[in-house]
C-alpha cells in the first residue's frame, strides 16, 4: 500500500467513523456555505428581478425621429432594437398618432402593436379585451366623451390635412375600455395595419422600449442607436431609469452588506467548530507524534480532512444556497431565480479556504503539544 | 558498545531534581525492569530514554547518537526509527481498525504493508480481531495491538510505560508471555512499572527513588518462571 492511499484511508475513516462529530463540522460548513451562496445568487440576482418588477411601471427607453429627414418607421425601429442585448431586451412598441373623425369629433387614435404594447405597458389595465384587426381600446376619457362602450360600433373617418381628398372611413368596435390613470386615457389604440388603412403609410411618432439592464447599459445602448445615424434618437425615461437605479443600488448594497456580515459570522462559526473537531484530538496528534510523525505531516492529515470536509460541505451548500436562493425570490419577487454556475465552484473555493484557515491555527498549536503527556496518560 | 548508555544525567526542573547524577548501561537484547513508587522519576527517565525530553544535564547515547544534543527533529527522527512505545492506557486511534492501527506507525516510518501488519497481529494472537474497532477489543486486546503497533517497524527498543496498568491478571499473563517471546527472539525491552510481579520477570531491575538508582539488581531466576 502506498503512503498517498494509507492517507486516504485515515482521512476517509475519520469522517466516515467519526459520523456524528463529523455531521456537526459538516452541517456548520454547509451551512454557513449555503446561506452565502444563497445571498450572493440574490445579490447578482436582484438587478434582474427588480428590473422585471419596473417594467411593471412602463417603458425605460423611447425612441423618436431624429429630425434629419430619414424615415421612422418600423424597420428603423427595428434596427434601433438590434442595438439592445437580446437577453435584456424585453419589447419596443411603435406608435403613430393621427387625428380622426368620430362622430364629429376629432379624436388623436395611436396606430401601434398591440401585443407589444401590452409587453411594454403592463400597467394598462382594461376593462375588456385587448384589440383585434378592426376592433380599437378606447381610454377611458375619450370613451366617456364619446358615449362608447365595450362593444360599441363606431365609425372612423381620416381626411389628410389638406381635405382635397375624400375623406377614408371604417367601421370599428370597441374591445375594451383602458385604464391608466394618466394621458393615455385621452387616446383611442388600434392596430396599426387598421390605422394604415384609412391614413396611409407613414412615420411613427415615438417608439417605447423596454428593457432589462441598468443605467449604464441603457445609457451604452440610448448613444449606441442614436450615433447609429438611421433617422433614430434613443431617450431614456429618466423619471423610471434613475429611480430604478437608486433602488437598485441601495438594494444591492443591502444584500451587500447582509452578505459579509453573514460571512464573517460563517467563519466564526465554522472556524469555531473546527477548532473543537481538532481540539478534542489532541490526544491523538500527541500520540502520532510520539510514533514519530512530523509536524509537517500532522498539518497535512488534518489539513486533508478539513479540506475534503471544506469540499462536501461546500458543494452541498452551494446547492442548498440555490434552493434558499429560490425560495426567497419566489416568496420575494414573485419568480424563479437565475443559477450562477460559477458560484459552485467559488463556493466550494470559499469553504473550503475557510475550513482550511479554521483547522491550520488549531492544527498549528496542537502540534506543539508534548507527545510525553500522552504517555504519561494526561 | 551498550545499546543505549545514560553517563551522569539530571532532570532539573527549577529546584527540584527529577533525576539525580543517574548512570546506565542498557545492552542489545536486554530486558530491564525500572521501577519505584509515584515520583521517584521513572516517567521522567522514560521521557528521556523515549526521545521525548532532554537530560539537563549529563549525555544520552542510543546506538551511537547523543539525543541530548539533538534538535526536535531529530528526536522525532530516533523515536520513529529506534524506539517502539507501549503505553499504559494502549492509545489506539479510535476510529481505526486494529490493523490500521498498526499500519499508522509504519506509515510514519517507512511504507504501510497490511500483510506485515496482519503478521504483527497474528503474533500477538490478534489476527481474527484485525477489522475491529478499538472499542470493539477488550483491554487486553487493544494492548496486543499497541504491542504489535510498537513491533511493526523492528525498533533497537522496546519501551513499555505501565504495560500491565490496566490489565487483568489474564490478560497481564499474556501480556509478559509476549514479552518474553520478544526477549527470546533478542528484542531489547525497557518495562517501566510499579507492578513487582512484572519487574521480577525482567533480566535486571533497577529501583529509583528520589531521582537516583536505589537498587541495580540482576535476576537469578531469570527464564526460569
Amino acid at each position: 500500500m502506498t503512503k498517498q492511499k494509507m492517507f486516504l484511508r485515515m482521512i476517509t475513516a475519520s469522517l466516515i467513523r467519526r459520523r456524528s462529530r463529523m455531521i456537526v463540522a459538516l452541517l456548520a460548513i454547509s451551512v454557513g456555505a449555503a446561506i452565502l451562496s444563497g445571498l450572493v445568487t440574490i445579490y447578482y440576482d436582484v438587478p434582474r428581478q427588480m428590473g422585471a418588477q419596473f417594467r411593471n411601471y412602463g417603458a425605460n427607453m423611447i425612441l423618436v425621429s431624429s429630425g434629419d429627414g430619414k424615415d421612422f418607421d418600423v424597420t428603423a425601429m427595428n434596427e434601433a432594437v438590434s442595438h439592445i442585448s437580446p437577453e435584456s431586451f424585453l419589447g419596443a412598441t411603435p406608435y403613430r398618432y393621427e387625428t380622426v373623425r368620430i362622430h364629429d369629433q376629432p379624436v388623436v387614435t395611436a396606430g401601434t402593436d398591440i401585443k407589444s404594447a401590452g409587453i411594454t405597458s403592463p400597467y394598462w389595465h382594461i376593462e375588456g379585451a385587448w384589440p383585434a384587426e378592426g376592433e380599437a381600446l378606447v381610454g377611458k376619457t375619450e370613451a366617456e366623451h364619446l358615449g362608447l362602450k365595450t362593444g360599441s360600433s363606431f365609425t372612423m373617418s381620416y381626411a389628410d390635412e389638406s381635405n382635397e381628398k375624400e375623406p377614408v372611413e371604417r367601421d370599428m368596435v370597441v374591445s375594451g375600455i383602458l385604464e391608466t390613470g394618466g394621458s393615455e386615457e385621452d387616446y383611442i389604440y388600434i392596430e396599426m395595419s387598421d390605422l394604415e388603412s384609412i391614413a396611409g403609410s407613414g412615420d411613427l411618432d415615438v417608439a417605447e422600449l423596454s428593457i432589462s439592464a441598468s443605467q449604464e447599459e441603457l445609457t451604452a445602448a440610448a448613444d449606441s442607436i442614436t450615433s447609429a445615424d438611421n433617422g433614430v434618437s434613443a431617450r431614456l425615461v429618466k423619471r423610471v431609469t434613475q429611480s430604478e437605479s437608486t433602488v437598485l443600488t441601495k438594494l444591492q448594497a443591502l444584500v451587500f452588506i447582509v452578505t459579509a456580515v453573514v460571512l464573517v459570522l460563517t467563519m466564526i462559526c465554522v472556524a469555531t467548530t473546527m477548532t473543537a473537531v481538532v481540539t478534542e484530538r489532541r490526544k491523538e496528534i500527541g500520540l502520532r507524534k510520539s510514533l514519530g510523525a512530523s509536524d509537517r505531516s500532522i498539518i497535512v492529515e488534518f489539513m486533508g480532512e478539513g479540506l475534503l470536509l471544506g469540499c462536501i460541505g461546500g458543494l452541498a451548500g452551494a446547492l442548498l444556497g440555490f434552493v434558499f436562493a429560490e425560495f426567497v425570490s419566489v416568496n420575494v419577487f414573485s419568480s424563479s431565480i437565475r443559477f450562477q454556475p460559477l458560484l459552485l465552484p467559488v463556493t466550494m473555493i470559499v469553504s473550503v479556504a475557510v475550513t482550511g484557515l479554521a483547522c491550520l491555527m488549531p492544527v498549528r498549536s496542537a502540534i506543539d503539544i508534548d507527545p510525553a503527556l500522552v504517555l504519561k496518560g494526561e | 558498545m551498550s545499546l543505549l548508555q545514560l553517563k551522569n544525567i539530571s532532570k532539573i526542573y527549577g529546584e527540584l531534581k527529577a533525576l539525580d547524577d543517574i548512570s546506565l548501561e542498557v545492552e542489545n537484547g536486554e530486558w530491564l525492569a525500572i521501577m519505584g513508587p509515584s515520583g521517584s522519576g521513572k516517567s521522567t527517565l522514560m521521557n528521556i530514554i523515549g526521545c521525548m525530553d532532554k537530560p539537563s544535564l549529563g549525555e544520552v547515547i542510543l546506538d551511537g547518537r547523543d539525543i541530548a544534543k539533538e534538535s526536535d527533529k531529530g528526536l522525532t527522527e530516533i523515536r520513529r526509527d529506534k524506539i517502539g512505545l507501549i503505553f499504559q492506557q494502549f492509545h489506539l486511534v479510535n476510529y481505526l481498525t486494529a490493523v490500521e492501527n498498526v499500519m499508522v506507525a509504519q506509515y510514519y516510518h517507512s511504507m504501510p504493508d497490511e500483510k506485515e501488519a496482519l503478521e504483527a497481529l497474528e503474533r500477538v494472537g490478534l489476527k481474527d480481531r484485525a477489522k475491529h474497532l478499538p472499542s470493539q477489543l477488550s483491554g487486553g486486546e487493544q494492548q496486543r495491538v499497541c504491542i504489535a503497533r510498537a513491533l511493526i517497524n523492528h525498533p533497537e527498543i522496546v519501551l513499555a510505560d505501565e504495560p500491565t496498568g490496566n490489565l487483568d491478571e489474564a490478560n497481564e499473563n499474556i501480556v509478559i508471555d509476549i514479552f518474553k517471546q520478544l526477549h527470546k527472539e533478542g528484542t531489547t525491552l525497557i518495562v517501566v512499572t510499579h507492578d513487582p510481579e512484572v519487574g521480577e520477570v525482567a533480566q535486571r531491575m533497577i529501583v529509583l527513588d528520589h531521582g537516583r538508582i536505589k537498587e541495580n539488581t540482576i535476576n537469578k531466576n531469570f527464564g526460569n518462571t
